[in-house]
Protein backbone atom coordinates (compact mmCIF):
# COMPACT_ATOMS: atom_id res chain seq x y z
CA UNK A 1 0.00 0.00 0.00
CA UNK A 2 1.18 3.78 -1.06
CA UNK A 3 1.21 5.43 2.50
CA UNK A 4 2.23 8.45 0.93
CA UNK A 5 -0.98 8.94 -1.61
CA UNK A 6 -3.13 11.63 -1.11
CA UNK A 7 -6.27 9.23 -0.89
CA UNK A 8 -4.30 7.08 1.96
CA UNK A 9 -2.98 9.91 3.69
CA UNK A 10 -7.10 11.92 3.80
CA UNK A 11 -8.38 8.24 4.84
CA UNK A 12 -5.81 7.76 7.47
CA UNK A 13 -6.09 11.16 9.37
CA UNK A 14 -9.96 10.75 9.64
CA UNK A 15 -9.79 7.57 11.37
CA UNK A 16 -7.44 8.67 13.56
CA UNK A 17 -9.04 12.19 14.66
CA UNK A 18 -12.42 9.76 14.97
CA UNK A 19 -10.49 7.00 17.21
CA UNK A 20 -9.69 9.60 19.24
CA UNK A 21 -12.36 12.00 19.52
CA UNK A 22 -14.33 9.12 20.61
CA UNK A 23 -11.53 8.51 23.10
CA UNK A 24 -11.54 11.42 24.49
CA UNK A 25 -15.61 11.76 24.68
CA UNK A 26 -16.17 8.46 26.41
CA UNK A 27 -12.85 9.67 29.10
CA UNK A 28 -14.91 13.33 29.29
CA UNK A 29 -18.23 11.62 29.95
CA UNK A 30 -17.03 8.90 32.68
CA UNK A 31 -14.88 11.53 35.00
CA UNK A 32 -17.55 14.19 34.97
CA UNK A 33 -18.96 12.89 37.83
CA UNK A 34 -15.74 12.98 39.84
CA UNK A 35 -15.05 16.43 38.29
CA UNK A 36 -18.31 18.07 39.45
CA UNK A 37 -18.24 16.92 42.91
CA UNK A 38 -14.49 18.37 43.15
CA UNK A 39 -15.85 21.82 42.06
CA UNK A 40 -18.68 21.57 44.26
CA UNK A 41 -16.51 20.62 47.41
CA UNK A 42 -14.14 23.59 46.65
CA UNK A 43 -16.79 26.26 46.29
CA UNK A 44 -18.14 24.96 49.79
CA UNK A 45 -14.11 25.21 51.59
CA UNK A 46 -13.59 28.91 49.74
CA UNK A 47 -16.79 30.11 51.50
CA UNK A 48 -16.34 28.53 54.13
CA UNK A 49 -12.76 29.74 54.28
CA UNK A 50 -14.01 33.54 53.89
CA UNK A 51 -15.21 32.89 57.63
CA UNK A 52 -12.01 31.71 58.71
CA UNK A 53 -13.14 28.30 59.03
CA UNK A 54 -10.56 25.53 57.84
CA UNK A 55 -11.50 22.29 56.16
CA UNK A 56 -10.28 19.40 54.18
CA UNK A 57 -12.39 18.25 51.40
CA UNK A 58 -14.04 15.71 52.80
CA UNK A 59 -15.40 17.24 55.50
CA UNK A 60 -16.24 20.78 53.60
CA UNK A 61 -20.22 19.32 53.23
CA UNK A 62 -20.71 18.38 56.61
CA UNK A 63 -19.35 21.72 57.84
CA UNK A 64 -20.78 23.92 55.22
CA UNK A 65 -24.40 22.70 55.81
CA UNK A 66 -23.97 23.37 59.67
CA UNK A 67 -22.34 26.83 59.16
CA UNK A 68 -24.10 28.31 56.28
CA UNK A 69 -27.80 28.84 57.78
CA UNK A 70 -29.37 30.49 54.39
CA UNK A 71 -28.29 30.56 50.68
CA UNK A 72 -30.67 33.19 49.16
CA UNK A 73 -30.97 34.40 45.85
CA UNK A 74 -31.86 37.90 45.30
CA UNK A 75 -33.42 40.16 42.77
CA UNK A 76 -32.04 43.70 41.24
CA UNK A 77 -34.01 45.63 44.18
CA UNK A 78 -33.06 43.48 47.03
CA UNK A 79 -35.95 40.67 47.47
CA UNK A 80 -35.19 37.21 47.56
CA UNK A 81 -36.51 34.86 44.68
CA UNK A 82 -37.80 31.65 46.38
CA UNK A 83 -37.53 29.77 42.78
CA UNK A 84 -33.84 30.01 42.12
CA UNK A 85 -31.36 27.72 44.22
CA UNK A 86 -28.33 30.41 45.07
CA UNK A 87 -25.77 27.61 45.19
CA UNK A 88 -26.29 26.17 41.82
CA UNK A 89 -26.10 30.32 40.32
CA UNK A 90 -23.52 30.36 37.75
CA UNK A 91 -21.67 33.79 38.15
CA UNK A 92 -19.92 33.57 34.87
CA UNK A 93 -23.03 33.03 33.12
CA UNK A 94 -25.21 35.00 35.08
CA UNK A 95 -22.81 38.32 34.47
CA UNK A 96 -23.68 38.25 30.86
CA UNK A 97 -27.34 38.69 31.40
CA UNK A 98 -28.84 42.31 31.90
CA UNK A 99 -29.16 43.35 35.22
CA UNK A 100 -32.58 43.35 35.70
CA UNK A 101 -32.82 39.69 35.37
CA UNK A 102 -29.48 38.75 37.03
CA UNK A 103 -30.06 36.84 40.27
CA UNK A 104 -27.33 38.08 43.36
CA UNK A 105 -26.31 35.22 45.35
CA UNK A 106 -25.59 35.77 49.04
CA UNK A 107 -24.78 32.98 51.19
CA UNK A 108 -25.53 33.85 55.40
CA UNK A 109 -23.47 32.10 58.12
CA UNK A 110 -23.36 31.74 61.39
CA UNK A 111 -20.19 30.53 63.14
CA UNK A 112 -19.35 30.89 67.03
CA UNK A 113 -22.53 33.29 67.44
CA UNK A 114 -21.51 35.12 64.89
CA UNK A 115 -23.85 36.56 61.99
CA UNK A 116 -21.82 36.84 58.18
CA UNK A 117 -23.23 37.66 54.87
CA UNK A 118 -21.07 36.05 52.12
CA UNK A 119 -21.01 37.39 48.81
CA UNK A 120 -19.26 35.24 45.44
CA UNK A 121 -17.68 37.95 43.33
CA UNK A 122 -17.25 37.81 39.60
CA UNK A 123 -15.01 40.66 37.45
CA UNK A 124 -12.24 40.43 34.88
CA UNK A 125 -8.10 40.37 35.68
CA UNK A 126 -5.81 41.04 32.89
CA UNK A 127 -6.09 37.70 30.98
CA UNK A 128 -9.10 36.09 32.04
CA UNK A 129 -11.41 35.67 34.64
CA UNK A 130 -11.19 36.35 38.59
CA UNK A 131 -13.39 35.30 41.12
CA UNK A 132 -14.08 34.83 44.42
CA UNK A 133 -15.84 35.20 47.91
CA UNK A 134 -15.99 38.24 50.83
CA UNK A 135 -17.50 37.97 53.73
CA UNK A 136 -18.94 41.09 55.72
CA UNK A 137 -19.40 41.07 59.73
CA UNK A 138 -23.21 41.68 60.73
CA UNK A 139 -22.99 45.14 60.56
CA UNK A 140 -22.69 45.04 56.99
CA UNK A 141 -19.60 46.26 56.74
CA UNK A 142 -16.60 45.31 58.23
CA UNK A 143 -15.40 42.64 56.05
CA UNK A 144 -14.37 39.53 57.75
CA UNK A 145 -12.48 37.46 55.02
CA UNK A 146 -12.03 37.45 51.61
CA UNK A 147 -10.60 34.23 48.83
CA UNK A 148 -9.74 35.33 45.55
CA UNK A 149 -9.07 33.12 42.31
CA UNK A 150 -8.37 33.08 38.72
CA UNK A 151 -7.84 31.04 35.75
CA UNK A 152 -5.01 33.14 34.17
CA UNK A 153 -3.52 35.93 35.80
CA UNK A 154 0.43 35.52 35.42
CA UNK A 155 1.98 33.63 37.81
CA UNK A 156 4.19 35.49 40.83
CA UNK A 157 2.32 38.87 39.62
CA UNK A 158 -1.48 38.51 39.09
CA UNK A 159 -1.64 35.06 40.29
CA UNK A 160 -0.31 36.25 43.82
CA UNK A 161 -4.24 37.41 44.28
CA UNK A 162 -4.41 33.64 45.68
CA UNK A 163 -2.05 34.04 48.39
CA UNK A 164 -2.49 34.66 52.04
CA UNK A 165 -0.71 37.63 52.52
CA UNK A 166 -2.92 39.38 49.88
CA UNK A 167 -6.16 37.83 51.06
CA UNK A 168 -5.32 38.73 54.97
CA UNK A 169 -5.24 42.28 53.81
CA UNK A 170 -8.89 42.60 53.45
CA UNK A 171 -9.82 41.52 56.97
CA UNK A 172 -11.71 44.18 59.00
CA UNK A 173 -11.74 46.67 56.51
CA UNK A 174 -14.68 48.55 55.72
CA UNK A 175 -16.68 48.60 52.25
CA UNK A 176 -18.59 51.73 53.30
CA UNK A 177 -16.58 55.07 53.51
CA UNK A 178 -16.93 57.74 56.45
CA UNK A 179 -19.78 59.17 53.99
CA UNK A 180 -21.53 56.08 53.80
CA UNK A 181 -21.20 55.56 49.99
CA UNK A 182 -20.39 51.95 48.77
CA UNK A 183 -17.07 52.11 48.03
CA UNK A 184 -15.59 48.41 48.50
CA UNK A 185 -12.12 48.05 49.29
CA UNK A 186 -10.15 49.25 46.36
CA UNK A 187 -6.72 47.87 45.69
CA UNK A 188 -4.24 50.69 45.43
CA UNK A 189 -0.39 51.36 44.74
CA UNK A 190 1.47 53.38 47.60
CA UNK A 191 -1.25 53.13 50.03
CA UNK A 192 1.51 52.63 52.22
CA UNK A 193 -0.25 50.49 54.65
CA UNK A 194 2.08 47.24 54.05
CA UNK A 195 0.83 45.87 57.64
CA UNK A 196 -2.72 46.48 56.42
CA UNK A 197 -2.81 48.20 59.57
CA UNK A 198 -5.58 50.83 58.96
CA UNK A 199 -8.86 49.59 58.39
CA UNK A 200 -11.06 52.90 57.34
CA UNK A 201 -9.39 53.71 54.48
CA UNK A 202 -11.09 51.49 52.42
CA UNK A 203 -7.88 50.12 50.59
CA UNK A 204 -5.28 47.77 50.97
CA UNK A 205 -2.23 47.44 49.29
CA UNK A 206 -1.87 46.19 45.71
CA UNK A 207 0.80 43.85 44.20
CA UNK A 208 3.70 45.32 42.21
CA UNK A 209 3.79 44.54 38.51
CA UNK A 210 -0.41 43.43 38.51
CA UNK A 211 -1.86 46.70 38.39
CA UNK A 212 -4.30 45.69 35.85
CA UNK A 213 -5.19 43.17 38.01
CA UNK A 214 -5.53 45.08 41.34
CA UNK A 215 -7.76 46.98 39.08
CA UNK A 216 -9.89 43.83 38.45
CA UNK A 217 -10.38 43.07 42.15
CA UNK A 218 -10.88 46.76 43.09
CA UNK A 219 -13.88 46.65 40.17
CA UNK A 220 -15.14 43.68 41.08
CA UNK A 221 -15.58 44.00 44.48
CA UNK A 222 -17.38 47.53 43.58
CA UNK A 223 -19.71 46.15 41.11
CA UNK A 224 -20.66 42.93 42.90
CA UNK A 225 -21.09 44.52 46.24
CA UNK A 226 -23.46 47.39 44.99
CA UNK A 227 -25.54 44.65 43.97
CA UNK A 228 -26.50 43.90 47.57
CA UNK A 229 -26.63 47.49 48.71
CA UNK A 230 -30.59 47.71 48.43
CA UNK A 231 -30.82 44.39 50.08
CA UNK A 232 -28.14 45.26 53.22
CA UNK A 233 -30.18 48.47 53.37
CA UNK A 234 -33.58 46.65 54.08
CA UNK A 235 -32.05 44.89 56.79
CA UNK A 236 -30.30 47.88 58.53
CA UNK A 237 -33.87 49.66 58.62
CA UNK A 238 -35.33 46.45 59.84
CA UNK A 239 -33.27 46.09 62.53
CA UNK A 240 -33.45 49.42 63.41
CA UNK A 241 -37.46 49.25 63.99
CA UNK A 242 -36.90 46.29 65.88
CA UNK A 243 -34.21 47.54 68.10
CA UNK A 244 -36.86 50.08 69.88
CA UNK B 1 35.54 -9.61 23.48
CA UNK B 2 32.91 -8.65 26.08
CA UNK B 3 35.73 -6.19 26.85
CA UNK B 4 34.93 -4.65 23.95
CA UNK B 5 31.03 -5.04 23.65
CA UNK B 6 30.97 -2.92 26.75
CA UNK B 7 32.57 -0.39 25.55
CA UNK B 8 30.48 0.43 22.78
CA UNK B 9 27.60 0.80 25.43
CA UNK B 10 29.18 4.10 26.44
CA UNK B 11 28.07 5.86 22.83
CA UNK B 12 25.27 8.38 24.45
CA UNK B 13 22.00 6.71 22.25
CA UNK B 14 21.56 3.76 20.09
CA UNK B 15 19.08 4.66 17.28
CA UNK B 16 18.61 2.13 14.86
CA UNK B 17 18.94 -1.23 16.36
CA UNK B 18 18.52 -4.17 14.91
CA UNK B 19 15.11 -6.26 15.32
CA UNK B 20 16.53 -9.81 15.79
CA UNK B 21 15.47 -11.40 18.54
CA UNK B 22 17.09 -9.98 21.91
CA UNK B 23 15.73 -10.49 25.33
CA UNK B 24 13.15 -8.24 26.80
CA UNK B 25 16.09 -6.72 29.32
CA UNK B 26 19.20 -6.88 27.14
CA UNK B 27 22.32 -4.23 27.59
CA UNK B 28 21.41 -2.40 25.20
CA UNK B 29 17.25 -2.16 26.47
CA UNK B 30 18.82 -1.43 29.61
CA UNK B 31 20.92 1.15 28.13
CA UNK B 32 17.65 3.21 26.66
CA UNK B 33 16.48 3.34 30.46
CA UNK B 34 19.46 4.34 31.93
CA UNK B 35 20.94 6.89 29.23
CA UNK B 36 18.56 9.73 29.95
CA UNK B 37 18.95 9.45 33.36
CA UNK B 38 22.71 10.95 32.99
CA UNK B 39 24.46 11.17 29.92
CA UNK B 40 22.18 11.68 27.84
CA UNK B 41 19.76 13.82 30.20
CA UNK B 42 16.62 15.31 28.75
CA UNK B 43 17.05 18.58 30.45
CA UNK B 44 20.76 19.46 31.61
CA UNK B 45 22.55 17.34 28.40
CA UNK B 46 19.76 17.92 25.82
CA UNK B 47 18.17 20.96 27.75
CA UNK B 48 15.16 20.08 26.73
CA UNK B 49 11.51 20.77 28.51
CA UNK B 50 13.18 23.89 30.78
CA UNK B 51 9.60 25.59 30.65
CA UNK B 52 8.18 23.35 33.04
CA UNK B 53 11.12 22.41 34.75
CA UNK B 54 11.16 26.11 36.03
CA UNK B 55 7.54 26.70 36.54
CA UNK B 56 6.57 24.12 39.29
CA UNK B 57 9.39 22.88 40.94
CA UNK B 58 8.10 25.36 43.96
CA UNK B 59 7.34 22.23 45.58
CA UNK B 60 8.86 17.95 45.57
CA UNK B 61 4.33 17.14 45.24
CA UNK B 62 3.91 19.06 41.93
CA UNK B 63 7.30 18.24 40.70
CA UNK B 64 6.26 14.50 41.54
CA UNK B 65 2.67 13.99 39.63
CA UNK B 66 4.26 16.60 36.63
CA UNK B 67 6.94 13.71 36.51
CA UNK B 68 4.63 10.64 36.69
CA UNK B 69 2.27 12.71 34.04
CA UNK B 70 5.06 13.24 31.54
CA UNK B 71 6.10 9.44 32.09
CA UNK B 72 2.65 8.41 31.14
CA UNK B 73 2.59 10.68 28.48
CA UNK B 74 6.26 10.26 26.95
CA UNK B 75 5.96 6.31 27.23
CA UNK B 76 2.26 5.72 26.03
CA UNK B 77 3.01 7.71 23.39
CA UNK B 78 5.94 6.55 22.04
CA UNK B 79 4.13 3.09 21.99
CA UNK B 80 1.53 4.17 20.16
CA UNK B 81 3.60 5.97 17.44
CA UNK B 82 5.61 3.08 17.61
CA UNK B 83 3.28 1.02 16.83
CA UNK B 84 1.84 2.54 14.37
CA UNK B 85 4.60 3.62 12.43
CA UNK B 86 4.56 1.78 9.34
CA UNK B 87 1.06 3.35 8.76
CA UNK B 88 1.89 6.83 9.33
CA UNK B 89 2.14 8.98 6.16
CA UNK B 90 5.13 10.19 6.08
CA UNK B 91 4.03 14.25 5.02
CA UNK B 92 1.56 14.05 8.03
CA UNK B 93 3.18 12.79 10.80
CA UNK B 94 4.30 15.58 12.89
CA UNK B 95 0.24 16.23 12.99
CA UNK B 96 -0.24 12.84 13.66
CA UNK B 97 1.98 12.97 16.39
CA UNK B 98 1.01 15.86 18.18
CA UNK B 99 -2.98 14.65 18.35
CA UNK B 100 -1.99 11.58 19.90
CA UNK B 101 -0.06 13.35 22.48
CA UNK B 102 -2.66 15.84 22.84
CA UNK B 103 -5.34 12.96 23.05
CA UNK B 104 -3.33 11.46 25.80
CA UNK B 105 -2.43 15.20 27.76
CA UNK B 106 -5.92 15.18 28.14
CA UNK B 107 -6.70 12.31 28.76
CA UNK B 108 -3.64 12.78 31.89
CA UNK B 109 -5.74 16.45 33.00
CA UNK B 110 -8.96 14.57 33.37
CA UNK B 111 -7.74 12.24 35.39
CA UNK B 112 -5.79 14.31 36.80
CA UNK B 113 -9.04 16.25 37.70
CA UNK B 114 -10.94 14.23 38.41
CA UNK B 115 -8.70 12.26 41.32
CA UNK B 116 -6.19 14.75 42.21
CA UNK B 117 -8.21 17.82 41.95
CA UNK B 118 -5.64 19.86 43.91
CA UNK B 119 -2.61 19.37 42.23
CA UNK B 120 -4.23 19.69 39.11
CA UNK B 121 -4.94 23.03 40.07
CA UNK B 122 -1.38 23.78 41.18
CA UNK B 123 0.03 22.53 37.60
CA UNK B 124 -2.85 24.31 36.08
CA UNK B 125 -1.80 25.12 32.66
CA UNK B 126 1.29 23.18 32.70
CA UNK B 127 -0.46 19.51 32.19
CA UNK B 128 -2.00 21.13 28.66
CA UNK B 129 1.49 22.67 28.18
CA UNK B 130 3.22 18.74 28.46
CA UNK B 131 1.36 18.57 24.28
CA UNK B 132 4.93 21.07 24.05
CA UNK B 133 7.19 19.83 25.99
CA UNK B 134 9.99 19.17 23.40
CA UNK B 135 11.04 15.64 24.76
CA UNK B 136 8.02 14.38 23.70
CA UNK B 137 7.81 14.96 20.49
CA UNK B 138 11.51 14.52 20.61
CA UNK B 139 11.68 11.18 21.41
CA UNK B 140 8.67 10.60 18.95
CA UNK B 141 10.76 12.11 16.24
CA UNK B 142 14.10 10.32 16.97
CA UNK B 143 13.23 6.84 18.05
CA UNK B 144 9.95 5.69 18.39
CA UNK B 145 9.67 6.37 14.00
CA UNK B 146 11.96 4.02 14.17
CA UNK B 147 12.15 1.63 16.62
CA UNK B 148 9.87 -1.04 17.77
CA UNK B 149 7.07 -0.80 20.72
CA UNK B 150 9.26 -2.56 23.49
CA UNK B 151 12.25 -0.24 23.05
CA UNK B 152 10.19 2.83 22.41
CA UNK B 153 8.13 1.71 25.37
CA UNK B 154 11.65 1.90 27.39
CA UNK B 155 13.48 5.01 26.09
CA UNK B 156 10.30 7.02 26.81
CA UNK B 157 10.09 5.77 30.71
CA UNK B 158 14.04 6.80 30.41
CA UNK B 159 13.78 10.34 29.00
CA UNK B 160 10.76 11.31 31.32
CA UNK B 161 12.74 9.39 34.31
CA UNK B 162 15.83 11.76 33.76
CA UNK B 163 13.31 14.54 33.07
CA UNK B 164 11.79 13.76 36.56
CA UNK B 165 14.67 13.14 37.82
CA UNK B 166 16.11 16.84 37.42
CA UNK B 167 12.85 18.12 38.72
CA UNK B 168 12.59 16.54 41.76
CA UNK B 169 16.29 17.52 43.04
CA UNK B 170 15.35 21.14 41.79
CA UNK B 171 11.73 21.10 43.77
CA UNK B 172 13.84 19.45 46.89
CA UNK B 173 16.32 22.11 47.36
CA UNK B 174 13.79 24.99 46.39
CA UNK B 175 11.02 23.77 48.90
CA UNK B 176 13.35 23.00 51.62
CA UNK B 177 15.11 26.21 51.09
CA UNK B 178 12.49 28.39 50.04
CA UNK B 179 9.49 27.83 52.52
CA UNK B 180 11.22 25.06 55.01
CA UNK B 181 9.27 22.63 53.70
CA UNK B 182 9.31 18.69 52.16
CA UNK B 183 6.15 17.40 50.60
CA UNK B 184 4.39 19.90 52.51
CA UNK B 185 5.47 19.25 56.30
CA UNK B 186 7.79 21.98 58.12
CA UNK B 187 11.52 19.91 58.20
CA UNK B 188 13.62 22.39 59.59
CA UNK B 189 12.71 22.98 63.21
CA UNK B 190 11.43 26.05 65.37
CA UNK B 191 14.85 26.77 67.20
CA UNK B 192 16.37 27.20 64.13
CA UNK B 193 13.93 29.96 62.82
CA UNK B 194 14.42 31.35 66.25
CA UNK B 195 18.34 31.66 66.29
CA UNK B 196 17.56 34.05 63.21
CA UNK B 197 17.27 31.35 60.40
CA UNK B 198 15.02 32.87 57.65
CA UNK B 199 13.50 30.58 54.53
CA UNK B 200 14.90 32.29 51.24
CA UNK B 201 12.13 33.75 49.57
CA UNK B 202 13.71 33.85 46.47
CA UNK B 203 14.16 30.03 45.91
CA UNK B 204 10.41 30.42 45.03
CA UNK B 205 10.60 32.65 42.07
CA UNK B 206 11.86 31.40 39.04
CA UNK B 207 15.28 32.41 38.74
CA UNK B 208 16.46 30.60 41.38
CA UNK B 209 14.95 27.18 39.38
CA UNK B 210 17.16 28.44 36.98
CA UNK B 211 20.31 29.29 38.51
CA UNK B 212 19.47 25.95 40.55
CA UNK B 213 19.45 23.76 36.82
CA UNK B 214 22.53 25.60 35.80
CA UNK B 215 24.31 24.28 39.46
CA UNK B 216 23.26 21.03 38.93
CA UNK B 217 24.59 21.14 35.22
CA UNK B 218 27.77 22.28 36.51
CA UNK B 219 27.64 19.19 39.02
CA UNK B 220 27.06 17.07 36.58
CA UNK B 221 29.90 18.12 33.93
CA UNK B 222 32.56 18.19 36.56
CA UNK B 223 31.85 14.44 37.59
CA UNK B 224 30.92 13.29 34.11
CA UNK B 225 33.96 13.61 31.92
CA UNK B 226 32.15 12.64 28.79
CA UNK B 227 29.87 15.36 28.95
CA UNK B 228 32.92 18.29 28.75
CA UNK B 229 33.31 19.52 25.28
CA UNK B 230 36.49 20.18 24.00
Amino acid sequence: MDTNSNKYTFIFSIIMVVVIGVLLAFAAVSTKGRIDKNVRLEKMQNILLTVDVQTDREGAEKLYNQIIKEQLSLKEDGTVDESVDAFNINLAQELKKPVNIQRFPLYIAENEGQKYYIIPLRGAGLWDAIWGYISIEEDLNTVKGAVFDHKGETPGLGGEITTEWFQQQFQNEKIYNANGELTGVQVVKGNNDLAGTRKDDNAVDAISGATITSKGVSNMLAERLSRYSLYFKNIKSNLAIQKP
Amino acid sequence: MAAKKEKKQDKPIVLFVNEEKEPLLSKKNIALVTDPLNDNNPITVQVLGICSALAITVQLKPALVMAIAVMAVVASSNVIVSLIRNFIPNRIRIIVQLVIVAGLVVLVDLILKAFAYDVSKQLSVFVGLIITNCIVMGRLEAFALANGPWKSFLDGIGNAAGYGIILVIVAFFRELLGSGKLFGFHVIPEEVYQMGYMNNGLMLLSPMALITVGLLIWVQRSRNRKLIEK
